[in-house]
């Protein structure tokens, strides 16, 4: 079995690892790295329960293998709270109830956080819109979508 | 799931693409934004011995006016289509069936040419292609070809591509001055694959129609023109055409599939709808111009 050095920064520390090249880079994450905030549902794109951002954007990490993100740089849901405090996304999940068994949210929080990034006051439209590619089987999504409004307030609050 | 194992090659030029799907004799896949292909390798509908990973290529990334198109590299993402000024300027109708493609997470990877080489029967981007004429540009060992998307989409998921070939670029021609354009679909939710759609585009000359593109999408196993509708339109004046008569009359020649999401007969209707709610936006916006 062929396998392949990979070299990516995960969550700004550099990472090395031997990988067949059939490892998606959620089980990169997940068995090498042991970072098991990401998750992983239906491992076909569906659910977003595996969203981290590849060189700032947000990615399904079951559809991307590892060998690909090679060089890359690579934020799961551990490293957007990394002196562990709650960052403003999390903080609101958490006052919201925008969680209840907590499955789905690394997806949800990274989806929201990259959502923020390009739109720091979204309507209700786009947060739905925003989110769509996100499932969430227990909480309901009423508590998702205030979340995403208050720490878009709460962001917008800090800055200004 | 996990996938059945693969050979990885992550080669740096178009020639060496070529040369590592010929070595492998058909056993080897291309591997662009992987949106469409790992979903089916890590379900095991699909192996192979050896994936060619086009990602790395640098000279598949590029967007360029040629000879009145706009020729757009096939590892150009799905996101960079969504943000460039310069495609949503001279493409309007690519731009515009863009976000129906998933959710933006897909379309951070998913890519023109993937979506074109796929050919799912009901993506919007083979729709584009063939409403607006585009030239595919494909490399193989043997040198490049030029294919119309009227001849290179076949059947579901399948198309003129070789098993040694790969799709380099996307020529699609750029419209002139009071031309609209318009996508429409009906997906059962957000970010689905839709159930029936259309996308098109017009251009006008003094309140009439000179110019004429319609393509279905959803209605048969390759997106089809809706070449007599296309017909009835130009020459027409604006004034006074029968935007629903219009929209059945596209769709009257059709055995739309079959499937638990939706009939036959409901996929027609709804690809009827489209048809005459995407004329009415792309004929206003032709017509302000
Ligand atoms: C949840 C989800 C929802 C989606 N919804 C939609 C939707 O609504 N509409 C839609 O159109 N698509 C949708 N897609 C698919 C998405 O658009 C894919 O990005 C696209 O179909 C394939 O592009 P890709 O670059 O990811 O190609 P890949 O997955 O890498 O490849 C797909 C196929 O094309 C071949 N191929 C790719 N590039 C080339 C090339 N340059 N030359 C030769 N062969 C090539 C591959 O060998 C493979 O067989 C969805 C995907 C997911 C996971
Ligand atoms: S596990 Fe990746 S989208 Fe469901
Ligand atoms: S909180 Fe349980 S699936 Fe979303």
């Amino acid at each position: 079995m062929s396998t392949h050095l990979v070299s990516m920064t995960v969550n700004g520390i550099e990472r090395h690892a031997r990988v067949e090249p059939r490892k998606t880079l959620a089980d990169f994450l997940r068995d090498d790295c042991r970072l098991t905030g990401t998750h992983l549902g239906c491992e076909h794109g569906v659910c977003g329960a595996c969203t981290v951002m590849i060189d700032g954007r947000a990615t399904r990490s079951c559809l991307v293998f590892a060998v690909q993100t090679e060089g890359g740089r690579v934020t799961t849901v551990e490293g957007l709270a990394p002196d562990g405090e709650l960052n403003p996304v999390q903080a609101a999940f958490e006052a919201e109830h925008g969680l209840q068994c907590g499955f789905c949210t690394p997806g949800f929080v990274v989806s929201a956080t990259a959502l923020l990034e390009r739109n720091p006051s979204p309507t209700d439209d786009e947060i739905r819109e925003g989110l769509s590619g996100n499932l969430c089987r227990c909480t309901g999504y009423q508590g998702i979508l205030r979340a995403v409004h208050r720490a878009a307030q709460s962001m917008g609050a800090r800055q200004s | 799931m996990k996938p059945a194992p693969f050979e990885y090659h992550a080669p740096t030029t178009v020639d060496e693409v070529t040369g590592l799907l010929a070595s492998h004799g058909g056993e080897a896949k291309v591997l662009a934004g992987g949106q469409s292909l790992v979903p089916m390798l890590n379900l095991r509908l699909a192996r192979f011995e050896a994936l060619v990973d086009i990602g790395r290529v640098d000279a598949l990334r590029t967007v360029a006016r040629v000879n009145g198109h706009l020729r757009i590299g096939s590892m150009v993402r799905q996101c960079d289509v969504e943000e460039s000024a310069e495609i949503g300027a001279a493409v309007p109708l690519l731009a515009r069936a863009t976000p129906h493609i998933g959710h933006f997470q897909i379309r951070s990877r998913g890519t023109v040419g993937g979506s074109i080489a796929h050919a799912d029967p009901a993506a919007e981007y083979p729709a584009v292609a063939l409403a607006l004429d585009a030239d595919l540009e494909i490399a193989g060992p043997s040198g490049t070809r030029a294919v119309t998307a009227s001849t290179f989409f076949t059947g579901t998921w399948a198309t003129v591509l070789e098993a040694d070939e790969v799709l380099i670029a996307v020529r699609f021609p750029v419209w002139g001055e009071e031309s609209g354009f318009a996508v429409d679909e009906v997906a059962r939710r957000h970010g689905d694959f839709a159930l029936a759609g259309t996308a098109v585009g017009i251009q006008l000359r003094a309140g009439v129609v000179v110019r004429a593109a319609i393509a279905l999408f959803g209605l048969a196993s390759t997106p089809v023109r809706a070449a007599a509708a296309e017909a009835a339109l130009v020459g027409s004046a604006v004034a006074g055409l029968d935007l629903v008569g219009i929209g059945h009359a596209a769709v009257a020649g059709l055995d739309p599939p079959e499937d638990l999401h939706a009939s036959s007969a409901l996929r027609r209707r709804i690809g009827a709808a489209t048809v005459t709610r995407a004329l009415g936006r792309a004929l206003e916006e032709a017509g302000v111009a």
